[in-house]
């Protein structure tokens, strides 16, 4: 399973939630398959989707999803104590881990070697870390969201991509809609 | 009142509850009133473009940010700057300590003193500069100036300033 048929699956279960979603083809994927006030598509500024994602969850009560990549973790992995040490309940940080820079031509990262994301969120002082296939994602996901306790899931995928369209959206436009739904679901 | 005090009431009063620092040693004391404000959610953050990510996401859950860090880091957040709180038009604050300036004791600071300037006007981002202790009057119109206008605003407070501020 790719990270597209991963999206395509946990759709029904993220479309009515707060997203935060990681820079390249994950937006542009998940803006394809459906695009929601509720998706904050980042288009630049590789590795911060997880500290958007926490800054959101710390400021108001809806859950948020923040859906990361392990090259984009990587490249922010002080990020890990962070979350660690200020746990937000309405949390959840999805990595999908294909091994690979998926959005520059799928080179290899540290995570598909030696490296394991879920052992270094572990060592950061996340306390509830679940590594599953992909195929046990949405399962996952599931139970992240009836539960009451920050989530990180590291969902082990295959690498590789399918064509989707960018995304025309202006970066404001983007914001400044995410931002009239947060407050909705905050009133 | 303590310039600490006083910059952390500025903060408060302009309804900045939510800060996160690198720590520089000029701005210990502030960090140490930030950490003991009841009104703000004090967030260490391991580096400022992280930080940024933080404020960004904080802003939109409803709460104004602010950043507190070292000149330093202006080389550390270009990017970030550039496709994250500008390209999306978020208000950052960042109060920044202008090492390597006059009274400077350790000389690699100087390296990114000398461009820190340059790299903020490159930037357009909307500068100011606090050298002595008064100048900390205007903070409170640069944190209405940030919000208003939606982008990142520079205050670079030097050795002088924190000097006279004692």
């Amino acid at each position: 399973m790719i990270r597209y048929e991963l999206l395509k699956e946990i759709m029904p279960i993220i479309s009515d939630q707060l997203v935060v979603c990681n820079i390249g083809l994950p937006s542009q994927e998940l803006h394809m398959l459906d695009d929601q006030p509720s998706n904050f598509y980042m288009l630049g500024t590789m590795g911060l989707a997880s500290s958007i994602g926490l800054g959101l969850a710390l400021a108001q009560s809806a859950k948020v999803i923040a859906i990361d990549g392990d090259g984009s973790v990587l490249t922010n992995l002080g990020t890990l104590p962070t979350i660690g040490n200020n746990p937000a309940n309405n949390f959840i940080l999805l990595i999908i881990d294909n091994g690979s820079y998926g959005s520059t031509g799928d080179q290899p990262t540290y995570a598909g070697m030696k490296t394991s994301l879920a052992g270094m969120a572990k060592a950061a002082g996340c306390d509830n870390v679940i590594e599953c296939a992909a195929e046990d994602t949405a399962d996952a996901l599931k139970a992240a969201l009836a539960g009451d306790e920050m989530t990180i899931i590291v969902s082990k995928c295959e690498s590789g991509n399918v064509k989707v369209p960018v995304i025309e959206f202006d970066a404001p436009v983007i914001r400044h809609r995410f931002m009239q739904e947060v407050a909705r679901r905050n009133a | 009142m303590s310039i600490n005090k006083r910059i952390v009431t500025d903060l408060v009063n302009n309804g900045v509850e939510f800060v996160t620092t690198v720590p520089c040693k000029q701005l210990a004391g502030v960090i140490a009133e930030i950490d003991q404000s009841e009104h703000i959610y004090h967030i260490p953050s391991n580096k400022e473009d992280e930080g940024m990510g933080l404020c960004a996401g904080a802003y939109m859950g409803g709460k104004r940010p602010a950043i507190i860090m070292q000149n330093t880091a202006i080389g550390v957040t270009i990017n970030t700057l550039a496709t994250l709180i500008q390209f999306y038009n978020i208000p950052l604050p960042m109060l920044i300590s202008y090492r390597g300036e006059l009274g400077e004791p350790v000389a690699c600071q100087v390296e990114m003193a000398v461009h820190t300037k340059a790299l903020l006007a490159q930037m357009s981002i909307p500068t100011y500069h606090f050298h002595s202790a008064e100048d900390i009057n205007e903070f409170d119109a640069i944190l209405k100036y940030s919000f208003m206008a939606k982008k990142p605003v520079a205050v670079l407070t030097d050795a002088s300033f924190w000097k006279g501020a004692k």
